[in-house]
């Protein structure tokens, strides 16, 4: 049986103080996004020339693209193009087998996870460390990040001290955060010092300079990068972004979009490898070539992974990140995913109220709902849709376009409700799982705009 | 074919019409009264202190305290004293026991509270990231107000590394409780001198 969005978030909401916990917190980080936005008077602005921006970018890509690599080149990095996630692993495996390597960590990088470079590596012997915070407690617990911006946070402090107890050894009960946060700052400080190899995620990529730009809070990316012999950095190609004088338009909008923070903590600038350095950087494609041809979804590829959308998007803060199962949840990789696999990404589009509210916070403007509304007319036109849903749609069809049968179904309904309430109340019909039906209103609208519409007038 | 020229390949077919950069209207921005002050305020609200000085030597008496401690302590600014040129080529074993650096910045941002430093005033790249207490030394006349300014007056392709710090590291990843000391400096002191 084929997992769900629906399905998973199922389980996800049976636990019903967490899910509140999580919706909680989840607007909790909207509202620091709110607070940050607001102390800008050129917000909205901002919005517009980073859309702008990324708009010309997608327009010049071919060039944007040779001029970096001819740039990055001169500055000594390796650059390596990567047709998909195979060929990106392909390609890292090659350079830690070429170095004999052993030690190896990465910070947060969401190509990878799209890769799934993690365990094609762990298929040869190799092992990553995780260096985040949050995904080496969800690498602990052989979970995939749930959030792109915050990987733990479908997690409490106790599951955290549970899992850091037994790999690290940390008092039993002991939930203090900061506790916490010590044991493992004093584990991975070993693994940064031994490192052979240290793989970052690229945030932006700049044409002009053929240098790339990496944000963290924690500074992992840094300790790693700084210590190994040998950088990997890895970049879906819709990272690239004009010129240098471009960074402060995105690096405005990043942290403020995903936390709330006027700046993240560390934003390294990286363009030639220090001395006795290996640098390379792994340009991905992975079908956003093929989704830059598809002119109702290539706005996609503006994407800056803020997660200002996951972080106010009500189905996602009710579901959980597991439930997308896929590396980006959340709206945008609800657009996403289904250029990757249509048919296996088929539900995600349908995750959604189509409130709009993804494409009001959305830092470069992408029309996420539009396109959430877009793919599932893609999907049901390859018959990718539930047979249920449509069966359910036709029905839809055959009612909404024939009037008299529309007003014969009202009021047959509304008599149903209230002479017999249990042939809708039943477990038959989803409309009522976990909702009280709503008490029939004694007469359709048109009913009441004939009686009344007319007298009401002057 | 190789991956580089099917993917520029299938780029240059599907790429849409060429659209125009966005002029950045300077007189959008937000100004601030006063940038010292507004930096002030944002670099404290995220964890980082922030000290005006009259004069770059009174850091110098701190500086020879630090060192006296018997701690390691590494000093990469001319002006305050002899510099730790040596740290250059340390490697990250040597530099896990470094509890402070003393470091110069070029420009401080008024609306975030970042500041800029070049590799060369890190001296090794390392530095300002393993140290457990950062000390960052910078201008009062450096301080502009938003990123746009603050890249006007840098190079970020000058040399081979640089980077905004904003404050000490930090992480929110259990259960959004904010811990400062991730896996960066504990605590970042900015010193800005008048």
């Amino acid at each position: 049986m084929k997992t769900t969005h629906a399905a998973l978030a199922e389980k996800f909401i049976a636990d019903e103080p967490r899910t509140d916990w999580h919706d909680e917190t989840l607007w909790f980080v909207r509202e620091k996004r709110d607070k940050a936005a607001h102390g800008l008077p050129e917000w909205e602005q901002l919005r517009e020339w980073g859309s702008q921006i990324k708009n010309h970018t997608l327009s010049n890509l071919y060039n944007y693209l040779k001029e970096f690599e001819e740039k990055a080149v001169a500055n000594g990095i390796k650059v390596h193009w990567a047709a998909d996630g195979d060929e990106h692993n392909k390609i890292i495996h090659e350079i830690i087998r070429k170095h004999n390597i052993q030690k190896i960590v990465k910070s947060k990088s969401m190509l990878t996870e799209e890769c799934h470079l993690n365990e094609y590596l762990q298929e040869h012997g190799i092992e990553v460390v995780d260096t985040d915070l949050g995904e080496r407690i969800v690498q602990f617990r052989k979970e995939p990040p749930s959030h792109i911006v915050l990987p733990a946070i479908h997690l409490k402090k106790e599951d955290v001290s549970a899992t850091f107890h037994e790999h690290l050894g940390t008092e039993k009960g002991n939930n203090d955060p900061q506790y916490l946060t010590e044991a493992a700052r004093q584990h991975l400080r070993d693994k940064f010092v031994q490192s052979q190899l240290a793989i970052t995620g690229v945030n932006f990529a700049v044409a002009e300079t053929g240098g790339f730009v990496v944000c963290t809070n924690e500074g992992n990316a840094d300790m790693g990068a700084h210590t190994a012999p040998v950088h990997i950095a890895c970049m879906g190609f819709e990272k690239i972004i004009p010129k240098a004088e471009h960074l402060s338009v995105f690096l405005r909008l990043l942290a403020r979009s995903a936390t709330g923070q006027p700046i993240t903590t560390y934003s390294s600038h990286f363009h030639k490898p220090r001395p006795n350095q290996e640098m390379h950087i792994v340009l991905v494609d992975n079908g956003r070539s093929r989704q830059l041809g598809r002119e109702d979804f290539r706005n996609s590829l503006k994407c800056i992974r803020c997660a200002a959308c996951f972080n106010t998007c009500p189905v996602y803060r009710r579901s959980g990140g597991h439930s997308y199962h896929t590396a980006v949840a959340g709206p945008i990789g609800s657009i996403l995913n289904p250029n990757l696999d249509m048919k296996a990404n088929a539900d995600l589009p349908f995750a959604s109220t189509l409130c709009g509210s993804c494409t009001n916070v959305c830092p470069v403007k992408i029309n996420i709902h539009e396109q959430l509304w877009k793919w599932r007319q893609v999907i049901a036109a390859e018959g990718y849709v539930a047979t249920s849903k449509k069966i359910g749609m036709k029905g839809m069809d055959f009612l909404l376009s024939k009037p008299k049968v529309y007003r014969f179904a009202g009021k047959m309904g509304r008599w149903m409700i209230r002479i017999v309430p249990f042939v809708v109340n039943n477990k038959l019909n989803v409309w009522y799982k976990q909702r009280e039906m709503p008490e029939p209103p004694k007469e359709s609208f048109r009913d009441w705009y004939l009686k009344n519409g007319k007298t009401n007038k002057k | 074919m190789s991956a580089r020229e099917k993917i520029l390949n299938t780029i240059a077919i599907n790429q849409p019409e060429l659209t125009a950069l966005p002029l950045i209207d300077r007189n959008a921005l937000i100004r601030y009264e006063d940038v010292y002050a507004q930096f002030k305020t944002v670099l404290e609200s995220i964890g980082g202190k922030v000290e005006l000085v009259q004069d770059i030597t009174e850091l110098k008496e701190q500086l020879i305290a630090d060192k006296a401690s018997g701690n390691f302590v590494v000093n990469t600014i001319a002006a305050l004293g002899d510099v730790d040129d040596q740290v250059v080529s340390f490697t990250a074993s040597e530099l896990e026991k470094l509890e402070k650096a003393y470091i110069k910045g070029t420009v401080g941002v008024a609306e975030n509270g970042a500041v800029w430093i070049y590799e060369s005033q890190m001296v090794n790249r390392l530095l300002p990231f393993i140290c457990q207490h950062l000390i960052v030394v910078i201008d009062k006349k450096d301080i502009v107000p938003t990123m746009h300014q603050a890249y006007d007056s840098i190079d970020v392709a000058k040399e081979g590394f640089g980077a905004f710090i904003a404050g000490p590291s930090k992480t929110a990843d259990i259960e959004q409780s904010l811990v400062i000391g991730a896996h960066g400096a504990r605590s970042a002191t900015i010193y800005v001198i008048e």
